[in-house]
C-alpha cells in the first residue's frame, strides 16, 4: 500500500478530485495548507502598513492505495492539476505499514 | 449648545404662556412648553441611532480590525461602556454635565436623575422631554470613551479598562460636556459661554477628547508585543466595512439629532454629515490610489469615518458646499497622520483612535470656525455673523481656545487616572496573556469556533 500525498492549488481541487474518481479511487482526505516552495508571495496594504503575504493557500490531498494503483492515482493528479506554471505543487509517494477499517476492524489493502 | 435660534420663537411663546398662566399654575409642568410629537420622535430615534453607532458599529469596527484572538475582548469594551456609562450617568454623570454650577463642571442638582423628568428644560431642548434629552446625551457619553479603546486594543487587561474608563467619563468627558453643552459652560456658545466655542455635535467633546486621550493611552501603554516587526493585519475587514456603514447610518442621528428639533437645521446637518462622509471616503481612497497603487476597501471606510469625525462639529454651521470640502480636507488629512505621521513617530496607536478622531476632530474644530454661516446657524444673534466666512475670524481664535482645553484636559486627566489604574490593578496583561489572547485569557472564550 502506498501513501500519496499531493500539495496543489486550491482552485484546482475540483479537477483533481473528478479525475480520481474516475481512476476509481474512492478514499481520500482534503487539508486546507498554506505553504510555498518557489512561488512568491504578494504584498497587502492595511492603513498605510505593508504585509508580506508569502504563506500562500493551498490544498493538501493524501490518500492511501494499493500498489497496483499508484500510478493510476498519480497520473490522475499530474494531468488534473498542471498548469505549467510555478506553483502547480507537489506530489510525495511513501510507503504504508497497514490500514484498518474502524467499522470492523478489516486490515490490509482489502481495507482501502 | 443646542436648538436655541431655531427654537426661539418657540421659547418665547412658551415663556409669553407661563408669565400669562404663572399666577393660575399649580404645577410647573401645567404651564410649560408644549411638547412636539415630531421633536420628540426624532430625538429618540436619534438617541438609538447614536446608541446602535457604538453596539453594533464601533464593536463591530474595532472587532475586524484587531487579530482573530482578541476580536471579543474589542467588542466586550464598547458594550462594556454601553453598561457602565448609561448607570453612571443616571446617578450623577448628567448632572455634572448638564446642570448649572460651575463654568467647568456642573453641579448635583440633576443627580439621580432628580429634577429630570418628562417635562422639558428649556435651557436645553424647550419641545422635548427633559429625559429625552438625557437619554440622548448618554448616547454620547457612551460611545466617546469607547473610542479610546482603539489605542490600547489587544494589551489593556479588562478589569484596568473598566475602572479607568469610568474614571475618565466623570473626570475628563462630563466637564468637557458641560463646558461646551452646560449650563455656564465656559465654551457654551448657545447660553453665552466667555469662549464661545462652535461645536454642533461633539467634534470637541467627543473626538478630541477622545482621540487626544489615546494618543496618550498609547505613548503610556507602550507598543504590541512584537510591534512593529510582526505584522497583525486585520482579521476580518469585512466586520469593519459593516460596522463603518453602521457608523455612517447611525452618525445621522449623532449630528441631525444635535438639532435637538426635527426641523430645518437637522435638515441641515444630515445633508451636511453626509456630504462630507461622501468627499472623504473619496479623497483618502483617491491619497491611497496614488500612493500605493490601489484603493484598499479598510482605506475608504476609514476615509469615510475620517469625514464623519471632521463634521461632527461643522454639522449644523455651515453650508453645504463647504461640507465637501470640509470632508475632502479631511479624508487627506487623516490619511497622512495615520500613514505618514505615525510612522514617523512610531507609537501603536493599534486602531488610528488619535490618527482619525483626535486629528479629525482637531481639523474638524478650526475648520468649523472658518465656514460657519449665520445663513445656517446664527448662534449669537441676528445680524452677527457666525464664523469666519461671516468675517467673524475671532471665532476661529475661540475654536483654537476650545481645542486647546480639550487637549489639555484630556492629556492631563488620562496621565493621572493612567497612573492611578496602573498602581492599583495594573494596566497590560503579561506578555504571555498578550500572545496567547484576551478572547482567551480576559475572557475565557473564544470568538470563532470553527470545529463545531
Amino acid at each position: 500500500m502506498q501513501k500519496i500525498e499531493a500539495v496543489i492549488q486550491p482552485s484546482k481541487l475540483d479537477a483533481v478530485k473528478d479525475a480520481l474518481l474516475e481512476a476509481g479511487i474512492e478514499g481520500m482526505t482534503i487539508l486546507e495548507a498554506r505553504g510555498h516552495g518557489r512561488q512568491k508571495g504578494h504584498t497587502e496594504f492595511y492603513r498605510g502598513r505593508e504585509y508580506t503575504v508569502d504563506l500562500l493557500p493551498k490544498i493538501k490531498i493524501e490518500m492511501v492505495v494499493r500498489d497496483e494503483m499508484a500510478e493510476k492515482a498519480i497520473q490522475a493528479i499530474l494531468s488534473s492539476a498542471r498548469t505549467g506554471k510555478i506553483g502547480d505543487g507537489k506530489i510525495f509517494i511513501s510507503k504504508i505499514d497497514d490500514a484498518i477499517r474502524i467499522r470492523n476492524d478489516e486490515r490490509g489493502p482489502s481495507a482501502l | 449648545m443646542r436648538l436655541r435660534r431655531l427654537s426661539l420663537p418657540v421659547y418665547l411663546a412658551a415663556a409669553a404662556c407661563t408669565l400669562c398662566c404663572a399666577p393660575h399654575a399649580v404645577a410647573q409642568t401645567a404651564a410649560a412648553p408644549a411638547i412636539s410629537a415630531g421633536d420628540n420622535a426624532w430625538m429618540l430615534t436619534s438617541a438609538a441611532l447614536v446608541l446602535f453607532m457604538t453596539g453594533p458599529g464601533l464593536a463591530l469596527f474595532y472587532g475586524g480590525l484587531v487579530r482573530r484572538k482578541n476580536v471579543l475582548a474589542t467588542m466586550m469594551q464598547s458594550f462594556a461602556m454601553m453598561c457602565i456609562v448609561t448607570v453612571i450617568w443616571a446617578l450623577f454623570t448628567y448632572s455634572l454635565a448638564f446642570s448649572q454650577g460651575k463654568s467647568f463642571i456642573g453641579g448635583f442638582h440633576y443627580a439621580f436623575l432628580h429634577n429630570v423628568g418628562l417635562a422639558p428644560d428649556p435651557d436645553y431642548a424647550a419641545t422635548i422631554p427633559a429625559q429625552t434629552y438625557m437619554i440622548y446625551q448618554l448616547m454620547f457619553a457612551i460611545i466617546t470613551p469607547a473610542l479610546i479603546c482603539g489605542a490600547f486594543a489587544e494589551r489593556m487587561k479588562f478589569s484596568a479598562m473598566c475602572l479607568f474608563l469610568t474614571l475618565w467619563s466623570i473626570v475628563v468627558y462630563s466637564p468637557m460636556a458641560h463646558m461646551v453643552w452646560g449650563k455656564g459652560g465656559l465654551l457654551n456658545a448657545a447660553l453665552g459661554g466667555k469662549f464661545p466655542c462652535l461645536d454642533f455635535a461633539g467634534g470637541t467633546v467627543v473626538h478630541i477628547t477622545s482621540g487626544t486621550s489615546a494618543l496618550v493611552c498609547a505613548l503610556y501603554m507602550g507598543k504590541r508585543v512584537g510591534y512593529p516587526r510582526e505584522p497583525s493585519p486585520p482579521h476580518s475587514v469585512v466586520l469593519s466595512f459593516i460596522g463603518a456603514c453602521m457608523l455612517w447610518v447611525g452618525w445621522f442621528g449623532f449630528n441631525a439629532g444635535s438639532a435637538v428639533a426635527a426641523n430645518g437645521l437637522a435638515t441641515s446637518a444630515f445633508v451636511n454629515t453626509h456630504f462630507a462622509t461622501a468627499a472623504a471616503a473619496m479623497s483618502w481612497s483617491l491619497a491611497e490610489w496614488i500612493r500605493n497603487g490601489k484603493p484598499s476597501a479598510l482605506g475608504a471606510i476609514s476615509g469615510a469615518v475620517a469625514g464623519l469625525v471632521a463634521i461632527t462639529p461643522a454639522s449644523g454651521f455651515v453650508q453645504p458646499m463647504s461640507a465637501l470640502i470640509i470632508g475632502a480636507i479631511a479624508g487627506v488629512f487623516c490619511y497622512l497622520m495615520v500613514t505618514v505621521v505615525k510612522k514617523a513617530f512610531g507609537y501603536d496607536d493599534s486602531l488610528d483612535a488619535f490618527g482619525v478622531h483626535g486629528a479629525g476632530g482637531t481639523i474638524g474644530a478650526i475648520l468649523t470656525g472658518i465656514f460657519a454661516s449665520s445663513a445656517i446657524n446664527p448662534i449669537f444673534g441676528p445680524g452677527k455673523g457666525t464664523g469666519a466666512v461671516d468675517g467673524n475670524w475671532g471665532q476661529v481664535g475661540n475654536q483654537f481656545i476650545g481645542v486647546l482645553i480639550a487637549w489639555a484636559l484630556s492629556i492631563i486627566g488620562t496621565l493621572v487616572l493612567l497612573k492611578l489604574v496602573d498602581l492599583l490593578v495594573g494596566l497590560r496583561v503579561t506578555r504571555e496573556q498578550e500572545i496567547e489572547g484576551l478572547d482567551i485569557t480576559q475572557h475565557g472564550e473564544e470568538g470563532y469556533d470553527f470545529g463545531s
